[in-house]
């Protein structure tokens, strides 16, 4: 610690810090433009001078270490004298335009222009004018307001991972632009628009559709992936028109993928595949729009009847790990009531056989800011900057400040982070390169393996890795992370007790990436069958004569989406409550109940470090949507069903949790299973992706994001060996089958056609097509093996 | 321009033949390496080798005139990667010496470096030059070669335990690069704009690593100070500013050119080596270090001594060396425009007031000299430099300002006259006379 004295108070500080850390720490503010807490030092804007003493020139805060006894003056004479010449120069070729500046009434530039600015300008030459750059759909310029902060460029570089965007020119001719025909396309791009002090960079979709003061905010949470991320929901007149991040250090930091950012424009979609605002029965074939008693009364009908003539087991209830704590609880508590055990959220999950021998509830084992504390650090199966952008951001800073971080995956996407090694195998040799590293570690280690992974051995790739995350100094932290690949595996279990065996021998950590917003919630929520009751695959595996569908779209979000649709076309009565509507829905429902989206009704999510998150409505229901856990409520009262009491959705969560605790208890990812190594796929075996922008039935209708390079159309990727095996250029229209069903044969329906595509990120004999999506839908399993024919 | 004429010539020792005395062969005749030899041999020790140079008090031949001897103490003893950077990038308008050292004499540099190199613990040099002198660059490589071959450069130099490589390195031509911390980025691949400092290139230099980085004058002064002897090498020049300099008089002498001189040589024998105003005119302002240095009326700079302390004891700075000589045809508010658009159009742009206020200076200055200059004009560009001074992350801000300030403090009737009568004090056909670039046309109409 340092002692110094700013504006006559003094205060201690830890070395090193710099001049503006030290005022913040004090409450003083001192104006900035260019510096901001998380990205690099530029030091360029001069905003941030202070007087300094015994230095000559005003010194800027921003970059000016302290030291010990130094004495610093951000008002005298010097420092203002020094900031109104800065801001006046800022000003001189600054349009002035702000009634019709989208940043209007929340620019820095704005705000500080009043207290440093002058009322006229002795500048009376003609303003700079900057062409606009063309970032792509998500962020809008207007470059001529542009005051070269470069902070845009150093998040994109820093944060994001990517150098996107630079100063081209130099002089008054500076200016921030992408390269030559590139757009910002990284999942985090929106970032850029909060970070922009002035109205250079706007939200696109956002655009003139409101003055920032005529908005209304509301805390939220991100519906989206496992971290929760938290919210400020702005709108106007009850719709949601922007996103922006509320800063939490635990969970996004000051950060939101772009996800996060704009799926909101889902919330509003409308059409045939938009917002579902009215109930709806379907009689004779034919969908009528109904009220709300006779819907429900239909589907309790429905449900009952279903119930008596073949038991409760004859229901199915599909759960969407997007859904609310809440809104789960009611759920599972319905089906449970009319005899059902057949409850499940897990929709894209494929093995099912730790169940049951789980000491508790899967989770990340450890804080999320943990993550960023780690020093070595093994990712299994994880599109991780795909699917979890921020947690691939921690790690990203991590890697820059010397932890060492590895990758078992079966592609080999740029994480955009230093890796130390990595082991790209086919998805059915995951298990066993786990088990390798296993063995490996505990060689190092000088201690025995579990016996039964002795058969795999431990090659040179298992061996890098191992040597890596034993290589730490004493008191390193370890961690190993399963991602959504991993827990979708079907040999997901295998890939648990190994990561459980390798924690503890590395004396660290591990945990899973929680894929949706209530990964752990559901558990928390009971929405998991015991005993008989059949998980989210047997019960479309072996078809039910009833479903109950909350929040989900079974033919995309479950990990058979083709089994799911035929499943549930043959059910005799299918009750859907759901934000959206789409045609697969109006084929196979009975009833479809219009509930509100996340951002119409209060809730709670889980977050995959098992943080409980309460939100309210940041809107009123759309049309006749009523939130899913009142409507969940009547059906339990109408089904005379016991325990559906309940006057708001907190009393659900209270129950749900026993009370409001901040971090839900009895997490814990230890499994007692024997791992099995038998590798069952043989040939060309799929690797299965979930696009980003197709993750959930929120994001798949958001305009913005699906016109995003993110949002490309799957293709059958495939690295330049198997290409060749199969006799395939890059480019060739392809058609794709499910293995064992030949193109002339039965079975037609799983094939897709699709353009094949060179990704030398891939092992070899791997098909790689996404998930997830309308076009591969037909496909059927994400695991599953393929073959593949030029057309 | 070489070298026309030299008292006590040391860097100039191997000019005397144009292009012809370069070689490795010739530089060998004249004692080159000979310095290098005998601190590898005797196996000098760091600190004595640099207590020599402290003794000798060169100051930094680049412009600002820093002790060379302390920069090089500054370099921390232990770190394991450590680089010795020349900057050859000479950009300051009027100066010109840097590309003839090259020419006539690079062995002398590269030998500098070497001992620089040997000096602060570094195994590798590079040195950056100038976009628009290629053929030096070409020459700077020939000499490289040449060096390597000759066992000068590279693993266990001569057999000794010390190994170092050069490299050479051309920019394309922007003056900011040659701000020491621009130039770094440059070497890296990044474009050309100064780093906030602290940090200093002594802790976190090019790649991160501890760099020295000095002037090509001032590495090539190296092997001829060892030779002489620190205390005997002080002793050409005067108390605190020893040694010989080069100076590149351009503008309006009858033999513009490089000329060595020992310093605290008087500005008047400087000017006679140079042969004298051309036309035999009146003097009227010279520039003493380059364009960025405040210019200084005649009569202040007869007065003066070529050396940092009496320059700066005038107003000025002794800065590259660059030597601009005005004479009466002069329009000061002309040659203030000209060298305000340079510094326009030099400004990397990171910084608000530099970026903002070169552009503003320009188009004030331009607009007096264009006849639309208003009463309060001066007194703006006063303030708008104001402004910038002491403001920015490096002194390109400050470089812009000092003509403005001085133009208009020694010459303020002429830009007054400008505003009052929207014309030029000097008579156009006067100026027409002075100017070579005039004369000539003028010939042509003659014809
Ligand atoms: C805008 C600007 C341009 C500069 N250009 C040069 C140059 O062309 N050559 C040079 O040697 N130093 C130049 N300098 C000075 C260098 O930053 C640095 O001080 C010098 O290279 C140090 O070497 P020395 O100590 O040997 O003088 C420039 C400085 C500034 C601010
Ligand atoms: S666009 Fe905005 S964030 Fe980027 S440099 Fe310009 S002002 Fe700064
Ligand atoms: S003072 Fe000018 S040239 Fe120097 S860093 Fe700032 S903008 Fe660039
Ligand atoms: S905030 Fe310090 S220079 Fe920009």
């Amino acid at each position: 610690m340092v002692e110094i004295e700013i504006d006559g108070t003094t205060l201690q500080v830890v070395e090193g810090s710099t001049i503006i850390e030290a005022a913040h720490q004090m409450g003083t503010y001192i104006p900035h433009f260019c510096y901001h807490k998380k990205l690099s030092i530029a030091a360029n804007c001069r905003m941030c001078l202070v007087q300094v003493e015994k230095a000559p020139k005003p010194m800027p805060a921003c970059a000016t270490p302290v030291a010990n006894g130094m004495k610093v003056f951000t008002h005298s004479e010097l420092a203002v004298k020094a900031q109104k010449a800065v801001m006046e120069f800022l000003l001189i070729n600054h349009p002035l335009d702000c009634p019709i500046c989208d940043q209007g009434g929340e620019c820095q530039l704005q705000d500080l222009a009043v207290g440093y600015g002058e009322s006229a300008s002795q500048y009376e030459e003609e303003k700079r004018v900057v062409p606009d750059k063309d970032l792509g759909p998500l962020v809008a310029t207007d470059m001529t307001r542009c005051i070269n902060c470069t902070r845009c460029i150093r998040f994109t570089a820093e944060i994001a991972g990517f150098m996107e965007l630079g100063q081209s020119y130099r002089g008054e001719r500076a200016e921030v632009m992408p390269f030559i025909g590139k757009t910002v396309d990284t999942e985090l791009s929106g970032n850029i628009i909060d970070l922009c002090p002035v109205g250079a960079l706007t939200s696109k979709p956002f655009r003139f559709s409101a003055r920032t003061w005529e908005l209304s905010r509301r805390k939220s949470v991100s519906p989206h992936d496992g971290l929760g991320s938290n919210l400020i929901m702005q709108t106007k007149h009850h719709r949601v028109l922007r996103v922006l991040p509320l800063e939490n250090e635990a969970i996004n930091e000051c950060w939101l993928t772009d996800k996060e950012r704009y799926s909101y424009q889902g919330l509003n979609s409308e059409g045939d595949n938009g917002r579902l605002t009215k109930p709806m029965v379907k009689q004779g074939g034919e969908w009528k729009e109904v009220d709300w008693n006779v819907a429900l009364d239909y589907a309790a009908h429905a449900l009952r009847d279903v119930a008596k003539t073949h038991g409760g087991s004859a229901i199915g209830g599909l759960l969407s790990p997007h859904a609310t704590l809440e809104e789960m609880y009611l759920a599972q508590k319905l089906l449970r009531g009319l005899g059902s055990e057949n409850i499940d959220f897990r929709l894209r999950q494929s093995d099912f056989s730790a169940d049951g021998k789980r000491k508790g509830t899967p989770w990340l084992g450890m804080k999320i800011a943990e993550i960023g504390e780690l020093d070595r650090v093994l990712v299994v199966g994880s599109f991780l900057r795909k699917d979890h952008p921020l947690i691939a951001q921690r790690l990203r800073q991590s890697a820059k400040r010397g932890a060492q971080v590895s990758v078992l995956h079966s592609a080999d996407d740029d994480l955009l982070i230093k890796l130390e090694a990595r082991a790209i195998v086919a998805p059915s040799q995951l298990p066993a390169q786990l088990a390798e590293v296993v063995n490996a570690v505990a060689a190092l280690k000088g201690v025995a393996a579990d016996p039964a992974l002795a058969k795999v051995g431990a090659g040179d790739t298992a061996k890098k890795i191992a040597a890596s995350l034993v290589s730490g100094s004493e008191g390193s932290k370890c961690g190993v992370l399963l991602g959504n690949f991993a827990q979708q595996h079907p040999q997901a279990a295998t890939l648990n007790v190994l990561a459980q065996q390798l924690a503890r021998l590395l004396g660290g950590r591990f945990g899973f990436l929680g894929e949706a917003a209530n990964s752990v919630g559901g558990y928390v929520a009971k929405a998991i069958p015991t005993g008989d009751g059949l998980n989210a695959a047997a019960m479309l595996n072996t078809p039910r004569q009833a479903y109950v569908v909350v929040g989900a779209e079974p033919e995309l979000d479950c990990a058979d989406g083709a089994q799911a649709l035929a499943s549930l076309t043959q059910a005799a009565a299918v009750v859907v409550l759901s934000p959206f509507k789409s045609q697969a829905m109006l084929d196979y429902a009975a009833v479809l109940l219009p509930v509100s989206p996340f951002s119409e009704t209060s809730g709670s999510f889980v977050n995959t470090e098992g943080r409980v998150q309460s939100f309210y409505a940041a809107a009123k229901p759309l049309g006749e949507s009523r939130p899913a856990w009142k409507v969940l409520r009547v059906l339990g009262n109408l089904l005379k069903v016991e325990g559906f009491e309940q006057n708001s959705s907190e009393e659900v969560r209270d129950e749900a949790l026993g009370g409001a605790p901040e971090f839900v208890s009895g997490l814990e990812n230890a499994v007692n299973v024997a791992p099995n190594l038998e590798a069952a796929a043989n040939g060309l075996e799929r690797v299965a992706d979930v696009p980003i922008h197709f993750a959930d039935s929120l994001v798949r209708r958001a305009p913005a994001l699906q016109k995003a390079a993110d949002s490309a159309v799957p293709s059958a990727r495939m690295n330049a060996a198997t290409l060749v095996k199969h006799g395939l250029l890059a480019g060739d229209a392809v058609k794709v089958m499910r293995s064992g069903i030949q193109s002339d044969g039965a079975g037609d329906t799983a094939q897709v056609t699709l353009v094949a595509q060179l990704d030398n990120g891939l092992p070899d004999n791997a098909l790689r097509v996404a998930a997830a999506h309308a076009d591969t839908q037909a496909l059927g399993a994400m695991f599953s093996v393929l073959s593949v024919e030029k057309i | 321009m070489a070298l026309i004429d030299t008292i006590n010539p040391l860097l100039t020792t191997g000019w005397g033949k144009g292009d012809a005395g370069w070689s490795l062969k010739d530089y060998e005749a004249r004692g080159g390496y000979a310095q290098l030899k005998r601190i590898l041999t005797s196996k000098m020790s760091q600190d004595d080798l640099i207590a020599e140079v402290k003794k000798s008090v060169l100051r930094g031949r680049g412009g600002a005139g820093f002790p060379t001897g302390l920069k090089w103490s500054f370099m921390p003893k232990a770190a394991p990667e450590k680089y010795v950077v020349c900057n050859t990038d000479e950009g300051e308008p009027g100066t010109f010496k840097d590309r003839d050292l090259l020419r006539f004499d690079p062995h002398s540099t590269i030998e500098g470096m070497i001992i620089a190199g040997y000096a602060v613990g570094a195994k590798r040099g590079y040195n950056y030059i100038h976009g628009e002198i290629f053929e030096i660059y070409q020459r700077f490589e020939a000499a490289l070669d040449e060096a390597r071959a000759a066992g000068y450069l590279g693993e266990n130099i001569l057999g000794s335990e010390f190994s170092f490589d050069l490299f050479a390195h051309h920019g394309w031509g922007a003056y900011i690069c040659g701000e020491e911390t621009g130039l770094l980025e440059s070497i890296e691949g990044k474009k050309g704009q100064p780093r906030f400092k602290p940090p200093f290139p002594a802790n976190f230099g090019l790649y991160g690593k501890p760099t020295t980085i000095n002037n090509t004058e001032t590495f090539a002064a190296i092997p001829f100070i060892l030779g002489m002897g620190g205390e005997a090498y002080l002793n050409l020049g005067k108390p605190n500013n020893g040694g010989t300099k080069l100076f590149s008089v351009s503008g309006h002498v009858n033999r513009p050119g490089n000329y060595e001189v020992p310093m605290g040589t008087p500005f008047a024998k400087l000017l006679e080596m140079a042969g004298g105003m051309r036309g035999g005119r009146k003097l009227k302002a010279v520039i003493p270090g380059g364009s960025s240095a405040p210019v200084l009326p005649a009569d202040v700079m007869m007065d003066c001594t070529m050396d940092y302390d009496s320059i700066a004891k005038a107003g000025s700075m002794l800065g590259s060396g660059a030597v601009i000589v005005m004479d009466e045809t002069v329009c000061m508010v002309k040659a203030l425009e000209r060298l305000s658009y340079f510094y326009y159009e030099e400004s990397c742009g990171q910084c608000t007031p530099c970026r903002e206020g070169t552009g503003w200076l320009y188009r004030v200055v331009h607009r007096i000299e264009h006849g639309q200059g208003r009463q309060e004009d001066l007194d703006l560009l006063n303030r708008v430099t104001d402004n910038m001074m002491g403001k920015t992350i490096c002194a390109l801000a400050d470089a812009a300002a000092f003509p403005v300030r001085s133009f208009i403090k020694h010459f303020k009737s002429e830009f007054e006259y400008h505003v009052e009568h929207k014309k030029c004090l000097v008579d156009p056909e006067v100026q027409r006379a002075g100017s070579g670039f005039f004369r000539a046309s003028s010939a042509t109409e003659a014809a």
